[in-house]
């Protein structure tokens, strides 16, 4: 991965002149080079990982696994493209294995989510079958363990 | 009867004193300078300290796992005394690979707990009493205090800045004698961060030669040598016999706590050594080495991201200390940089106390690590990126107040 890349993947909030020192760059080159891969759409958005379990409110999540009948003419392009339209949709992946389309969705409630299915995706045309796995606890997303862990203690000076 | 005249007998015993027990080379020897500021860090709340000399990074998973895995199916027995038989080959092979270094892991390889048994056993394995050692400085706080307690005499060499702190050929030829029979080389060195790169190396291969010298060589941060590749004196022509490598997996693997190091040489030295450590040790703790043998065979990718991260960190923390006025000379390996505060009108040791009370940042006194560390410090960048930023920034506030 290209190495400003690598930084911005861990860490979307470094900002060029941070990236310029850990490279031992310039920040103007940085910032053209970030720049160019925003254009090329290589970076796509900058988010922020959030543990909702931490949060009051309610929030669920759910994976989808979807069975596709390809028709003529329309590949599995078409009904990705038009499940990923929906704002409860969060991404939308063909995989390998037992299913085609496997979709995270999220929402208020596992009713929201169930009502989401039953009405937006399961009569979509193509779509052969679903079903619907509510993430129970999250342990580890983005590359982030979520579960709170004591810190491992180091002596503060040695030799 | 026969009571009294016992009890009479003892009347002349001199009240105890513990103290007239111990050696007296031990008695001598004076306390280590970081003992001192370890305590004094230690009172201080919300001190950011670069002054550790080891990994922030915890063992990799698989690594721990692998070891735990071992205790399950019951690994709890001695070893070979000279290591297991696959992390000695495990060993042999990458220094084969990386270095070229042709090693026979069934009698020119030891494997030690942690480099600091290893340092011990080769200055014990290879001094008479009253030899002698040069000991290039500054440099990591065991050498002198080791090759007294095997009875010899260190020599140490000064090491200076505008050498970038390679240790000089005229250096140790002046410091030899018809005594000393080793030369200790610790490159990249801790404290100092400081390489020397092959013809650095070749320099001093004449000097060993003409006085007929073994070379003990601390690789112990052999691998973080940043972009370039580690040279080893016993890569040099003709100096493989002559040098006993030092190495372990604590600083590149992140292992310090496990202690495994290994030492590499002549079948003659490393037979020496292994004769001390079968009667002092027996053998290195048998999980480590199950661990430090995961570590060896499937490693690499995670040796090298934090290699990688290190590698950033010291960019970002050696071009912050000459920005705020901290001139540093460009540290190429271990995860030290080493500042100079010459213009502030303070000892190091004064300049780390004041930082320490005024800003709360813990940095090490070069003086700690010999007497040519006078006038600089000691700062480990291997600790989190925030931490360096803050730190820096804390440096600079301290510095505006002098």
């Amino acid at each position: 991965m290209h190495e400003i890349l690598q930084i911005l993947y861990e860490n979307a909030k470094a900002t060029p002149s941070e990236i310029a020192a850990l490279l031992g760059r310039s920040e103007e080159e940085v910032a053209e080079k970030i720049k160019e891969m925003e254009d090329a759409g290589i970076i796509r958005k900058y988010i922020t990982l959030i543990n909702w379990e931490k949060l009051d409110q309610s929030v669920v999540f759910a994976v989808l696994e979807l069975k596709v009948a390809l028709q003529r003419k329309r590949g599995y392009d078409a009904v990705a493209e038009r499940i990923a339209r929906f704002s409860e949709v969060e991404s939308v992946r063909l995989v390998s294995g037992g299913h085609d389309l496997s979709v995270t969705v999220r929402g208020k409630s596992m009713k929201d989510i169930a009502y989401f299915v039953a009405e937006k995706i399961a009569p979509l045309e193509g779509i052969q079958s679903t079903c619907t796995h509510f993430i129970l606890k999250s342990y580890k997303e983005h590359g982030a363990i979520l579960t709170d862990q004591p810190k491992p203690e180091r002596l503060v000076i040695t030799p | 009867m026969k009571k009294q005249t016992k009890k009479q007998s003892l009347k002349n015993v001199p009240p105890w004193d513990a103290k007239r027990h111990i050696n007296q080379s031990v008695r001598d020897m004076p306390p280590s300078g970081i003992r001192k500021f370890f305590d004094l860090v230690n009172e201080m709340k919300g001190a950011i300290s670069l002054g550790v000399g080891e990994p922030d990074f915890v063992t990799p998973w698989h690594v721990r796992e692998a070891c735990i895995y071992s205790l399950e199916l019951g690994s709890t027995h001695y070893t070979s005394n000279k290591g297991m038989p696959e992390l000695r080959e495990a060993i042999c092979q990458e220094a084969k690979r990386d270095k070229g270094l042709e090693y026979d892991s069934s009698e020119e390889i030891l494997i030690t707990t942690g480099v600091s048994e290893g340092v011990d056993l080769a200055f014990r394995a290879t001094l008479n009493p009253g030899e002698e050692a040069v000991v290039p400085e500054p440099c990591y706080v065991a050498y002198t205090p080791d090759i007294i307690l095997a009875g010899g005499v260190p020599r140490t060499v000064p090491t200076h800045l505008e050498n970038e702190f390679r240790v000089q050929r005229e250096d140790i030829a002046r410091a030899v004698t018809g005594k000393t029979r080793s030369l200790l080389l610790s490159y990249p060195n801790n404290p100092t961060g400081a390489i020397m790169t092959r013809p650095d190396l070749e320099d001093l291969a004449d000097v060993v030669m003409e006085n007929d010298l073994i070379v003990i060589s601390d690789e112990v941060y052999g691998e973080l040598s940043y972009n370039r590749d580690h040279t080893s004196f016993a890569q040099l022509e003709g100096m493989k016999e002559r040098t006993i490598i030092l190495g372990g997996l604590s600083k590149s693997h992140a292992m310090t706590g496990w202690r495994i190091g290994y030492a590499l040489g002549d079948p003659a030295l490393i037979g020496a050594m292994t004769k001390i450590h079968q009667y002092t040790m027996l053998c290195a703790p048998t999980m480590a080495q199950v661990a430090a043998l995961e570590a060896m065979q499937a490693g690499k990718e995670e040796m090298l991201q934090m290699r990688h991260e290190y590698n950033l960190r010291r960019r970002l923390f050696v071009s912050g200390l000459n920005r705020i006025g901290l001139d540093c000379f460009e540290p190429k390996g271990a995860f030290y940089a080493f500042p100079s505060i010459e213009g502030f009108g303070l000892s190091s040791e004064e300049f780390a106390e004041r930082l320490l009370h005024e800003q709360k940042v813990a940095v090490v006194p070069g003086n700690v690590f010999g007497e040519s560390g006078e006038g600089f410090l000691r700062c480990s960048y291997a600790t989190s990126r925030e931490e360096l930023i803050e730190a820096l920034d804390r440096m600079e506030t301290f510095i505006k107040s002098l």
